[in-house]
């Protein structure tokens, strides 16, 4: 394997933006976009905060046959797919269909869709519900409709591994271009802010129950007490670079260069949870020393169990406060399957720019030897950044990029 | 006995364009306002699924039950038609 992959297009949906321009304008002066909750009401639940997408209206992005048929986070995962596949300049015809597919995650699935059609099933019998309900509910659904949608007939799959997910779909794209595919789009999704959505969030017992909204979401902080859901997610064009640059691709945005993942050992084992593993194996995998990292894009899990393990594998890692560290979620609230992509979209922009988004709200605990981007954006040249996402049952993954001359 | 309240209807095509609408929608190269009466629900751009769905809204409605080939019969909006009048008087004749 000599040929690098290249992210050669991106497309984004998310609470700070929908679109790459309008989100990153946003995440990159580190404006909030947690609210009270919009799309059901959630006054008599014990969590009231989301970071929701507002002023998204399907119908004006996507054709009359497919709304019906289709749950909020497959709108928002095809208008990304869209922006995304616009972006890299893919024309119709240039690449063997066979030899294009899509990877992506999914925590929850259409969950508002599922939602209210069970309402139907219970309220007015079996024959209320729609026939689309056979797969609008369906963790593989995204990728289902981006493939038909965009004409990919090469390999398409989904992986399911709560926010880790969302990179371990790019990292399942990476096996598919190496087994010859020559372009892959994959990202992932997630928008659980529905009475059935929530009631799985608070099940996980992990959830924020502020309802400041710049007081909730706090990783890293001494008063972190938990999370603020939001919806959303990011996708990327992943190509051979080989082909990109055969078909001329106009924008690479960096290479994607390791991945490591590990499963934490069992609760009360006393060995050393999985992080720190998955980032030397990611670090590995990409050839590349810490001291060449510039920046760590954390996963941010704000309970004070999560936060220190992810703060001590940083630390084991890359030594006291000697890198940056950032949490843009902060802005956004955890959006499972989707907020590791769209840190990955933030690691890109922050390379083309030259600027770290900073980690929002959040007061620096004296417990953690973190260097943290905290209140305010950061300039810096950024050639090489770190993701790190965490799934619930132990999941650990991580992904270096790097910048591409 | 005749004429209960559901069966005194008329199914028309006026009727279906809307419930295709509302469970479906519409293929942005067609245009349900043309002359489409002839045109096959395939070439139109409704799948199986679509049409199961299509099928489960007129029953509702018109609180009749179709026959699981009835769009295999009935290929065209006009043929379609027909067919659901046809389920409906017999509602009434029976």
């Amino acid at each position: 394997m000599s040929a690098r992959i290249l992210v050669t297009g991106i497309g984004v949906a998310a609470p700070s933006g929908l679109g790459v321009e309008d989100f990153w304008s946003v995440t990159r002066i580190g404006k909030n976009a947690i609210g009270p909750v919009t799309r059901f009401d959630a006054s008599a639940y014990p969590s009231r905060l989301a970071g929701e997408i507002h002023g998204f209206e399907p119908k004006e992005h996507l054709p009359g046959r497919l709304v019906p048929q289709t749950d909020r986070v497959t709108q928002l995962a095809l208008v990304a797919a869209d922006c995304a596949f616009a972006d890299a300049g893919i024309e119709p015809g240039t690449i063997d269909p066979y030899a294009m597919g899509v990877v992506t995650a999914a925590g929850a699935g259409g969950f508002e869709f599922a939602e209210n059609e069970l309402r139907k099933l219970w309220s007015e019998g079996a024959k209320h519900v729609s026939a689309y309900q056979s797969f609008a509910w369906f963790y593989a659904v995204n990728s289902g409709q981006i493939s038909i949608r965009n004409g990919l007939r090469g390999p398409a799959g989904v992986v399911i591994s709560d926010q880790a997910g969302g990179l371990d779909a790019l990292a399942q794209a990476r096996r598919q271009l190496r087994k010859g595919s020559k372009l892959i789009a994959t990202g992932g999704f997630d928008a659980p802010i529905c009475s059935l959505g929530w009631a799985s969030h608070l099940h996980g017992g992990l959830m924020s129950t502020s309802d400041e909204p710049e007081r909730a979401y706090l990783p890293f902080d001494d008063a972190a007490a938990g999370y603020v859901p939001g919806e959303g997610g990011a996708m990327l064009i992943l190509e051979d670079e080989d082909s990109a640059r055969d078909r001329g691709a106009r924008t690479v945005y960096g290479e994607f260069a390791g991945y490591g993942a590990t499963l934490d050992p069992k609760p009360g084992s006393g060995r050393e949870p999985g992080l720190r593993r998955a980032i030397d194996v990611a670090l590995t995998d990409a050839a590349c020393h810490p001291a060449e990292v510039d920046v760590v894009f954390a996963d941010g899990a704000a309970t004070p169990r999560l936060d220190r393990e992810e703060a001590e594998a940083i630390t084991a890692v890359f030594g006291p406060r000697a890198v940056p560290v950032t949490v843009p979620k902060t802005m956004t609230g955890r959006i499972n399957s989707g907020g590791a992509p769209i840190d990955v979209v933030s690691a890109v922009l922050s390379m083309r720019e030259g600027l770290i988004p900073p980690t929002t709200n959040v007061e620096l605990s004296d417990a953690y030897d973190l260097d943290l981007v905290a209140v305010r954006p950061r300039t810096a040249s950024v050639r090489t950044a770190l993701v790190l996402a965490r799934g619930r049952g132990g999941f650990n993954s991580a992904v270096v990029v790097r910048a591409v001359d | 006995m005749k004429g209960s309240i559901l069966s005194k209807q008329e199914f028309t095509f006026d009727d279906l364009k809307r419930i295709l609408l509302e469970g479906a929608g519409a293929d942005e190269g067609v245009d349900l306002d043309g002359d489409i009466l002839d045109s096959e629900f395939e070439t139109l751009g409704y799948e199986s699924l679509a049409l199961l769905e299509t099928g489960g809204r007129i029953e509702r409605e018109f609180g009749i039950t179709l026959d699981d080939d009835v769009f295999t019969d009935n290929p065209t909006p006009r043929s379609l038609v027909t067919a659901i009048n046809e389920s409906l008087s017999a509602l009434v004749d029976a």
